[in-house]
């Protein structure tokens, strides 16, 4: 038996009980990366598919050719959305313990992706999130209130108690429906940025999809389709280590995420998915580039998952307790905050006082969204809606159906 | 024997046929190190090595195309979908290669794959965790369609499943993961410690696929069913008083027409109860075959309690999921005819 051959498995390069340590990542500094030119070719940056754009460095100070130089205001826009991010996280968590809503996810680490590439989108611009992007909605205005609807499935509810929480749908934000098989949206992104070119609009698609969903054909369809059609589309990879229990390791092969977007030649970019500035940098200039007719562009947005995949999963059982605290890239939201007080723009006193009024307008929302009530106690929507929406208009056997059903 | 869970039972059967076959190898997403989402595949991996138990890549395609690779080339594949609502993106794999291998090559190639999957509702899952696609399959010919209803049937369907050399679907009704189900979802949740068939021998034992389970004795009419609603159907029939005879088909694809046959023809009446939505749903198959061999003994139109034909909906659960009441209104219907 001894002379068998055994197919190799990877794992996972920390498990339970083991000390994670990341030294072996070899993180480029802030600053190395260089930021080129809008219509620079592709196979002229090949090296931003291996390095890491990063903007603030150790010592919280911005440097380097992708600093975007934003003003301290739009900075501290960023901080208050990623701080409600996290508040309205811990909440809609603790609300889920007592029983009001079914399942959560957080987003735990990753509060500065949907925040500052949110931001540096245009309202036009048309978002296909996966499940971990909610904070894109504090970005675009919605009211609060509305996204606990959803979240305690309610009569108020938008999507009308159809779906779990955290899959929201937002027309009016140009927020699409998302969905639970992951990957689905981002071949459609490229498709609803085919359709802007066709109508000679310059607003542009973009669309999330984790480091585990990587692996699904749609992926591929995805970066193919918007190669081919040079579609004005951001496809983002968000590569925070873990999909449920599966580290990147095991789905995936390959150098980076981002080194994929080479073989398509598309303009792949790395960046560091904790670094507001940089991801604010790097977004911008895709957007620019899209909106100039360029096509897409493919970023791999480097961060780590710091909570359970959801409130389904327990984490515990597969990573070591601690390995969020031993990540090199650090806390998004403590990353900026020093930012913003090295500038003389912030104060730990700020940061307190702006925890406190956001940790009262989310209470406040809680109980306001609660008036309509809870999935365990309802009311939720109508007993009208279960045979609504399915077809546009509900065809004869429906509406027998529906008859059968007693309404 | 021992108590055993559903998952308990799927772990076992896993267990055996892992010990027993060495060709033998399971992997799907999170089912190696973490031991699978719902457990079943707890602590396997640990004792039998990675490469006979292991996590793949988030790719449900991927996972089915290298489970038809690995089985042409001696293997047999034990490959998990997650939820069965994620089984889609591996259609083409399923329905295209894994079915018709065997008739395109002419009986050269096969690949004895056993698909297991969690469906059906009940667990405020929304309509992608809770969807009972069972007829998509059906309807393919080249494939074995088995869901069981009870731990005792699920180790033993799933052993002869993995060693049956044409490819298996297995489906789990995850409700009834933790313990019996039978709709009234306020009531608390039942153990299947409080039932016969959570009774499971520890050693080998297999059911053969295509023999139906006649779950309740009665004269009056025959419930065919299966999964979650053999529960619902059973006790609509206890709490109605209404003499029914429920048969829990378990596999689906062989179908065993010749206990349905008889208790039609013994009863004059029949119903079919399924979670699956109604049009093309399983129960029209049925409905189908049962009139073309009792049409003679039929007293009344068949009937069918099903899903509605809307997707799963996560609020309006116990609107959609097919009720006692819903069952007992329909028996009353067909008794009355």
């Amino acid at each position: 038996m001894s002379k068998k051959k055994t197919l190799y498995v990877p794992d996972a390069p920390f498990r339970p009980g083991e000390k994670p340590d990341f030294s072996h990542l070899k993180l480029p500094r802030a600053g190395d990366a260089k930021k080129p030119k809008i219509m620079v070719e592709p196979p002229e940056i090949r090296d931003l598919a291996f390095s890491l754009v990063r903007v603030l460095d150790d010592k919280h100070k911005a440097v380097g050719t992708w600093d975007p130089k934003l003003d301290p205001s739009i900075l501290k826009e960023g901080l208050r959305h990623m701080t409600l991010l996290r508040i309205f996280d811990n909440r809609m968590q603790t609300m889920h313990r007592q029983g009001k809503l079914s399942f959560y996810m957080k987003s735990l680490g990753e509060e500065a992706v949907a925040i500052s590439q949110g931001m540096a989108l245009r309202p036009d611009d048309i978002l296909f999130p996966s499940y971990r992007q909610p904070g894109l909605q504090f970005v675009r205005g919605r009211d609060i209130v509305d996204m606990i609807c959803h979240c305690i499935t309610n009569s108020k509810d938008n999507v009308k108690g159809r779906q779990i929480p955290v899959h929201y749908s937002w027309k009016e934000g140009n927020l699409v429906s998302i969905s639970s098989p992951v990957g689905t949206q981002f071949p459609q992104a490229v498709g609803c940025a085919m359709a802007s070119a066709y109508k000679g609009e310059d607003n542009v698609s973009i669309s999330w999809m984790g480091d585990g969903t990587a692996a699904e054909g749609d992926f591929h369809h995805a970066i193919n389709f918007a190669s081919v059609y040079k579609a004005p589309v951001l496809l983002n990879v968000v590569n925070n280590q873990w999909a449920i229990s599966t580290h990147k390791n095991i789905s995936s092969g390959g150098a980076t995420f981002a080194a994929r977007g080479i073989a398509y030649d598309i303009p792949s970019i790395r960046v560091d998915g904790n670094d507001f500035l940089a991801l604010y940098s790097v977004t911008s200039w895709a957007a620019e580039r899209a909106r100039k007719g360029g096509g897409p562009t493919f970023i791999e947005v480097f961060t780590y998952r710091g909570e359970a995949h959801s409130t389904s999963d327990d984490p515990s059982r597969y990573r070591p307790k601690d390995e969020w605290k031993s990540w090199p890239l650090g806390d998004p939201i403590e990353r900026l905050k020093a930012h913003l007080i090295d500038l003389g723009e912030w104060s730990k006193k700020d940061q307190t006082k702006l925890e406190k009024e956001l940790d009262e307008l989310v209470i406040k929302s809680y109980k306001e969204a609660e008036k309509h009530g809870t999935l365990s106690a309802g009311p939720w929507a109508s007993e009208e809606t279960l045979f609504e929406d399915v077809y546009k208009k509900p065809p004869r056997h429906l509406r027998r159906q529906r008859q059968e059903f007693g309404i | 024997m021992s108590q055993m869970n559903i998952i308990q039972s799927v772990n076992s059967a896993l267990d055996i046929v892992l010990e027993k076959d060495e060709n033998i190898c399971i992997f799907g997403e999170d089912v190696g190190y973490f031991g699978g989402v719902f457990r079943c595949t707890d602590g396997l991996q640990k004792k039998y090595g990675t490469h006979r138990v292991f996590d793949t890549p988030l790719s449900e395609g991927g996972i089915l195309s290298t489970a038809i690779g690995m089985g042409i080339n001696g293997l047999r594949p034990v490959a998990e979908i997650q939820f069965a609502d994620y089984i889609f993106p591996a259609f083409d794999q399923i329905t295209n290669e894994l079915a018709k291998l065997r008739y395109r090559s002419g009986g050269e190639y096969w690949a004895p794959v056993t698909v297991r999957t969690p469906c059906g509702g009940g667990i405020r899952g929304g309509h992608y965790h809770s969807q009972s696609p069972e007829a998509y399959f059906t309807h393919t010919p080249g494939l074995k369609v088995v869901m069981p209803s009870n731990p005792y049937d699920t180790k033993g369907l799933l052993i002869t499943s993995i060693e049956d050399d044409d490819p298996v679907i297995f489906f789990e009704p995850k409700r009834l993961y933790n313990g019996p189900f039978d709709g009234d979802h306020k009531k608390a949740a039942l153990k299947w410690d409080t039932h016969p068939k959570g009774e499971v021998p520890e050693d080998y034992y297999s059911i053969p696929l295509g023999q139906a389970s006649i779950e309740r004795q009665g004269s009056k009419v025959t419930v065919l069913t299966y999964g979650t609603m053999v529960h619902v159907a059973r006790e609509a029939a206890d709490s109605s008083g209404i003499d029914a005879e429920i048969i829990d088909l378990r596999s689906l694809v062989p179908l065993d027409m010749d206990t349905i046959s008889e208790s039609v023809r013994k009863t004059g009446r029949c119903m079919i109860v399924h979670e699956a939505p109604r049009t093309s749903g399983f129960g029209g198959e049925l409905s189908a075959q049962v009139q073309e061999e009792c049409f003679y003994h039929l007293e009344a139109p068949i009937a069918r309690v099903t899903g509605w034909d809307t997707p799963f909906p996560h609020s309006l659960e116990w609107h959609y999921f097919p009720s006692q009441e819903r069952v007992i209104e329909s028996m009353k219907k067909v008794m009355e005819s």
